[in-house]
């Protein structure tokens, strides 16, 4: 997928993340701030490469606000950004396939 | 992948909690309370312009949180919207024991919602017929209707009134008696134990009012309710101590079921166990009386 236009999903509420992506053109430039950033800063910068990878998504800037999110809350943000920015997120969605 | 047990049918459902399925912080956790069931919401909790988000947040909360003995049901929203075809296809895609129908009126909408779960479920490889539905009751329509409703799928597990709407459509608000909703309740009642699927009440939505809620959930199990619906974890140990069989009632039982077995097996149909008349009758409501107590952790009989 490529992000198409900008879009966010989630939230600052504690164990949600708020995910911010906009399109570009030099790679994956990704930008994560956490209120955990020192114990699983690297965990979650894992999380959301390898969510935008199984989405196919090459090029963009990320921004991650992460106020303790579990992994699977980190994929269903940055898999519905993503989604929100293609205007593809509403339905007809391919659960089990890229999103797993 | 967490695969969750295949669904069943008829099983303990004393409490079931409604959770936001927008919120992480909510769900992640929610089997540690001990409800019966859990409600993951896609419906009225989460705001209009986030269904989409809910759905991304509930397909891998279904997938990655193991949620043990509690059940997972999904409510989807009407069939009155966008929505509730991709929240069908989340649902079963992301292994849900079963869907609440909100809104439902008609047997249609159940068949309805039936044909598209089924679609879903050979879509994913699911086995069709796993996907347990329930149907919400919301207006007097819903109520008129309850019987059909109960008996339009051999997925129903059962139904539940929803309080804020019904009360609304019948231009009454809450009595602390229950006289706005005592004829809703036992006409729904009754229709579900004539279709043979179990019985659920609404939400007590004063969290401050104890005394309120201890009343309507004693006049609940009084009415023959299976449970209840709840906003929050605080008002679960309640209503499991009031809908837990007496000491009195576990050993009474217990004795019903055995001299049962024992005097069908010598030939005898009707006996007297403590002075008190027994026949087939008294069987299933014997056996489910055990069933609660085993399951409040009064009983570790073999029966």
């Amino acid at each position: 997928m490529q992000i198409e236009k900008n879009a966010m999903a989630g939230t600052l509420e504690s164990s949600d993340a708020m995910v911010t992506v906009e399109p570009g053109n030099a790679g994956i430039e990704l930008e994560i701030s956490s209120s955990v950033m020192n114990q699983y800063g690297r965990q979650i910068r894992a999380t959301v490469l390898e969510t935008l990878a199984r989405l196919g998504v090459t090029d963009g800037r990320v921004t991650v606000v992460d106020k303790g999110a579990l992994d699977c809350t980190l994929k269903a943000r940055v898999e519905c950004a993503v989604f929100r920015s293609c205007g593809k997120s509403d339905a007809g969605i391919p659960w089990g396939g890229v999103i797993k | 992948m967490i695969k969750r047990p295949k669904p069943e049918r008829f099983r303990l459902r004393r409490t079931m909690m409604f959770m936001n399925a927008q919120k992480p912080g909510l769900i992640k956790d929610a089997y540690i309370y001990g409800c019966d069931s859990i409600m993951l919401d896609l419906e009225d909790a989460v705001a209009e312009n986030q269904k989409d988000a809910a759905r991304f947040s509930l397909y891998h909360a279904l997938t990655t949180i193991d949620y043990g003995d509690t059940e997972v049901i999904v409510r989807i929203n009407g069939l009155d919207t966008p929505h509730w075809q991709e929240d069908i296809r989340v649902c079963v895609a992301g292994g849900a024991d079963g869907i609440r129908i909100a809104k439902c009126e008609s047997a249609q909408d159940v068949k309805t919602v039936e044909a598209a779960v089924e679609a879903a479920e050979r879509e994913f490889g699911v086995e069709v017929g796993r996907t347990l539905l329930m149907a919400a009751l919301e207006s007097p329509k819903g109520i008129l209707n309850a019987y059909e409703i109960c008996t339009a799928s051999d997925r129903m597990l059962g139904c539940a009134i929803s309080g804020g709407d019904f009360r609304k459509c019948m231009q009454t608000k809450f009595q602390k008696d229950g006289i706005d909703m005592l004829v809703a309740r036992g006409q729904m009642l009754m229709a579900a134990r004539a279709a043979g699927v179990q019985c659920f009440d609404t939400v007590f939505t004063d969290l401050d009012d104890n005394e309120g809620f201890e009343a309507e959930v004693r006049q609940n199990k009084a009415m023959g309710f299976d449970g209840k619906s709840l906003i929050n974890p605080k008002q679960i140990r309640l209503v499991h101590e009031i809908f837990a069989p007496t000491e009195k009632e576990v050993l009474q039982a217990e004795k019903i079921v055995r001299a049962f077995r024992e005097q069908s097996a010598a030939g005898v149909g009707v006996f007297t166990v403590d002075g008190k008349m027994i026949d087939v009758a008294f069987i299933p409501g014997a056996e489910r009386t055990l069933k609660l107590a085993r399951a409040c952790g009064m009983y570790e009989g073999d029966l």
